[in-house]
């Protein structure tokens, strides 16, 4: 395939150094981590020095680290799992959230939980000040993500956490977007779980683990044979795992550079898109480097990035999870965008190879798309 | 590391990647990377048809439809969405009885447990001495709020058979959801979905020559069977798990699942040959026992208590094979495996059990040098056994007073 | 679980494996722990006129933990008279094998097999 990959968000390459660190857990070896023998051991060690060099990419413990399939496990797991130890009272999740954190607030609606929506700016930065007016109701779990999949805008967690921490509330963190991408410290955030997957930062598939502060009191999701200290039964995806540490720590050695350079890029791209009128969502807040929300006004998203897959960029209309539908983004309406305009939403995600070129040549292609498409609707109206 | 290998005998509690499946899993992590959810380019494209394919090959070892295979991150995954999921879809029209057996995996158990504690009943049924069911006694515990049943295709520790026929038609008559966990069972017995009376089936890549942290969950279509899911998120997998998909781990399972297919007869054939060699020698030796039923049965496992010596000891004797004394979930803690006491083996006996699970790199000298291996071992651990001594001077040890901390 | 070497090696090369009459006068049993427990320790002395332990000889069912404290303890027995015997503690046993927690108790019961043998001896002496 010759096409420019610009949906990082998505999904990233696996790194070949990470591809190397997996290889032995996939070769003939590799017993079951719970077994006595040798090989269960080499499996035991292995996935307890991967928990030690990702407990370390976020300051934590070791023993605060729980792998799970994913993020949306991870997800699940944190929302579903702190719940069910709390007596039901308000949960609180941001408008912007993923599905995998929205879905599983809405499902405790069953279980007595009065589920509401904190609101957003229209540069996609959560209202503190309508978190803390919801949070003066008594509030048993807060979620709100660390930055936004779409538009990339990072969330005043820390600001947040005083909030919630005030009053009792316990505060969960989706930091799937942000890690890797942002330094991200347990503790500075003050939050009291956090979710981090391995996919997005050049690890495999697969995994992701949730980060938990000590005194959290979680109820498993998986029960089975007791691993991950009865947290989460099911046999260790060991090489998934130790791929997902080596990712961590690249990604963490390559943070500062790259997110320079990425900034440059998106900087190149987005005077560029001004140029074709484009409208940038959150274009104002703090934002994850790599990360570029736009609509071409009056140019139908799908429509645009099927245009562009043709030309040779992969980027996407939403979310991927959501590409499936036609609907506009809820994110954008969550910042009040126009439906209308959501509805020509693509977004841009770099990855550590793209280039200036890349850019360069993304943008002559868009430029064309737009022109001919623009002659198409002028046809068609 | 120094450490000579020791001979691997402990297929059960998981199975190394077959070469094959790694070579077919590896342009997944690499060139063909893409997120199947997504459809605006070809990156998505790529992997959607992977995944695909995949399920069209787990789908054929059992003759399901591809469409009743979902993707879960295991057996674990799987059971505890099968049986939370149904369980829940179901209870508020049939109610909230459960059946199981007191020797399943602790997937099962423990997701049971859980239900108990959400408000639900449970009866663990007791199988016989040899490790299996007995229909009456499981059609006895049907009541007419029995939502679900959940009984194991192939025991993990001591491999025998359940009749999942006999148990299923029982189900259907009853109007029960039958769940089969059948991580141990694939690519070691003949599974037909067509003909068996099932409606979820539990299925494990890594005790398949497949990759850790993939499974999938079959859900019966005809007659449709409803499950709550029990992870909530972007609607993946017809809206019952959510999550990014896999794809080299899934395009793994498909391959392993696909060789399994085609490689079963005859590698069963020459595993079975394999226990059978193993077992006369182990016979060999005074007060040996076998655990569970031989001929309902993988030829995969042999299950053998050796009498008057203990467990623990026994196992770091034989360190130069890699085998498991108990459930491999289990064996970190010093009980005695709850399947052996279920089957009314003395705690004795229970300690001093070890599975032997034999697999496609297992090779006759492997199995000559275990032989030989225990015979020495626990010749030599009697020597030591004031028990066996007792034993030899004619003392009935169930006679005897210890003096029990 | 990680062994430490001297327990390895202790069950590796087990010391005075075996059994002395248990009729002679000059010999005390002990026998301790139970088999539903997982440990099962025989130990015998054997006294000479002066009073001093001159053979010490042990068989024991249970963990490696187990077998290296009851050879260790046979080593410590030999030379040492019945007072001085029965001064042995298991946390000496434990420390000298570096038994882990979980593993404590069969140091304990290697000093219960001491007692015991002690005090069949006594019995059978009459003193």
């Amino acid at each position: 395939m010759n096409t420019v990959y610009f949906d990082h968000n998505s999904t990233t390459a696996l790194k070949p150094q990470v591809l190397q660190a997996m290889l032995p857990w996939l070769s003939q070896t590799a017993g079951n981590a719970t077994s006595r023998h040798v090989y269960g051991r080499n499996v035991r060690d292995a996935v307890e020095t991967a928990r030690k060099q990702i407990a370390e990419c976020v300051g934590v413990q070791a023993s605060q680290v729980v792998f799970t399939s994913g993020g949306t496990e991870a997800n699940n797991f944190a929302i579903k799992g702190i719940a069910a130890n709390l007596a039901p009272t308000q949960l609180l999740v941001s408008a912007i959230e993923h599905p995998c954190v929205s879905r599983p607030a809405q499902s405790l609606a069953w279980h007595g939980w009065k589920v509401q929506s904190i609101g957003v700016d229209d540069q996609c930065v959560l209202d503190l000040a309508d978190a803390a007016q919801k949070l003066s109701t008594r509030t048993g779990l807060v979620s709100v993500m660390l930055a936004n999949n779409e538009t990339g805008a990072i969330q005043p967690i820390a600001e947040l956490a005083k909030l919630a921490k005030a009053q009792d509330a316990l505060l969960h963190t989706d930091a799937v977007q942000a890690f890797g991408k942002l330094p991200v410290d347990f503790g500075a955030l003050g939050v009291n779980a956090m979710t981090v997957s391995s996919h997005k930062i050049g690890g495999p598939v697969g995994v992701g683990a949730l980060i938990l502060d000590k005194r959290v009191d979680i109820a498993p999701l998986l029960h089975g044979g007791g691993q991950e200290r009865g947290l989460r039964s099911g046999t260790e995806n060991v090489a998934a795992i130790v791929g997902f540490a080596n990712a961590c720590e690249l990604a963490a050695a390559s943070l500062k550079t790259r997110s320079e350079t990425q900034a440059k890029l998106r900087e190149q791209l987005e005077t560029g898109l001004q140029r074709l009128n484009a409208v940038i969502f959150g274009q104002q807040a703090q934002r994850l480097p790599n990360t570029s929300f736009f609509a071409i006004p009056n140019i139908e998203g799908e429509t645009l990035v099927t245009a562009l897959d043709k030309a040779g960029y992969a980027v996407a209309s939403g979310s991927a999870c959501s590409s499936d539908s036609t609907e506009p983004s809820h994110v954008l309406l969550a910042m009040g965008v126009d439906a209308d305009v959501a509805r020509g939403a693509v977004r841009v995600s770099l990855g550590e190879h793209n280039t200036e070129a890349e850019i360069q040549g993304f943008l002559q292609a868009l430029q064309q798309e737009v022109k001919r498409l623009k002659g198409l609707s002028a046809v068609a109206a | 590391m120094s450490e000579r290998k020791p001979i691997y005998l402990d297929y059960s509690a998981t199975t190394p990647v077959d070469p094959r499946v790694a070579q077919k899993m590896i342009p997944y992590l690499t060139e063909d990377f893409g997120n199947p959810a997504s459809r605006s380019h070809p990156y998505g494209w790529t992997a959607e048809q992977a995944v695909e394919n995949a399920r069209e090959e787990v789908a054929r070892l059992v003759h399901a439809d591809p469409r009743e295979i979902v993707w879960t991150s295991g057996a674990t995954e799987s059971n505890n969405l099968a049986i939370k999921g149904a369980a829940h879809f179901y209870a508020s029209g049939k109610g909230k009885h459960i059946i199981t057996s007191a020797t399943e995996h602790k997937a099962v158990l423990d997701t049971v447990r859980e239900l108990e504690r959400e408000g639900y009943e449970a009866t663990y049924l007791q199988p016989e001495a040899d490790g299996l069911i007995d229909i009456e006694k499981f059609k006895a515990a049907i009541r007419p709020d029995t939502v679900l049943a959940s009984i194991m295709l192939v025991n993990n520790e001591i491999g025998v058979v359940q009749d999942i026929e006999a148990l299923g038609n029982v189900c259907r008559a009853n109007n029960v959801i039958f769940h089969v966990d059948a991580a141990q069972a694939t690519g070691k017995v003949e599974i037909d979905l067509e003909k068996l009376p099932v409606d979820l089936m539990s299925f494990s890549a890594h005790k398949t020559y497949g990759p850790k942290g993939i499974g999938a969950l079959y859900v019966r279509r005809k007659p449709r069977i409803r499950i709550e899911a029990q992870m909530h998120g972007g609607g993946h997998e017809r809206g019952m798990r959510s999550g990014t998909l896999a794809t080299h781990q899934i395009v793994g399972m498909g391959e392993a699942f696909r060789i399994a297919r085609e490689e079963m007869a005859s590698e069963n054939e020459r595993i079975r040959a394999l226990r059978d060699r193993l077992l006369k020698g182990l016979l060999q030796i005074e007060e040996t026992y076998v655990n569970g039923d031989l001929d309902h049965r993988v030829p995969h496992n042999l299950n053998v208590s050796f009498n008057f010596v203990e467990g623990e000891s026994l196992i770091m004797a034989i360190k130069d094979i890699a085998v498991s004394s108990g459930s491999a979930c289990t064996s970190a803690s010093l009980e005695p495996s709850y399947v052996l006491r279920a089957l009314g083996r003395s705690d004795e006996l229970a300690h001093s059990s070890i599975r032997f699970s034999i697999g496609r790199f297992t090779t006759e000298a492997d199995v000559d040098y275990t032989i030989e291996l225990l015979k020495s071992k626990i010749g030599k651990l009697r020597e030591l056994s004031p028990l066996w001594e007792m034993f030899k001077d004619g003392i009935d040890l169930s006679k005897v007073e210890w003096a029990e901390h | 679980m990680a062994y430490s070497d001297k327990v390895l090696d202790h069950y590796e090369n087990p010391r005075n494996v075996g059994s002395l009459d248990k009729n002679d006068p000059t010999v005390g049993t002990g026998m301790v722990g139970a088999p539903a427990c997982g440990d099962v320790m025989k130990l015998q002395i054997k006294v000479n006129d002066a009073g001093v332990i001159e053979d010490a000889k042990f068989k024991t069912y249970g963990c490696g933990s187990a077998i290296a404290s009851s050879s260790l303890v046979t080593e410590w027995l030999k030379g040492k008279t019945l007072d001085q015997a029965q001064e042995i503690k298991n946390s000496a046993i434990a420390e000298e094998l570096a038994l882990p927690p979980v593993k404590i108790h069969c140091s304990v019961l290697a000093e219960d097999a001491i007692k015991s043998a002690i005090a069949d001896l006594r019995a059978k002496q009459g003193k």
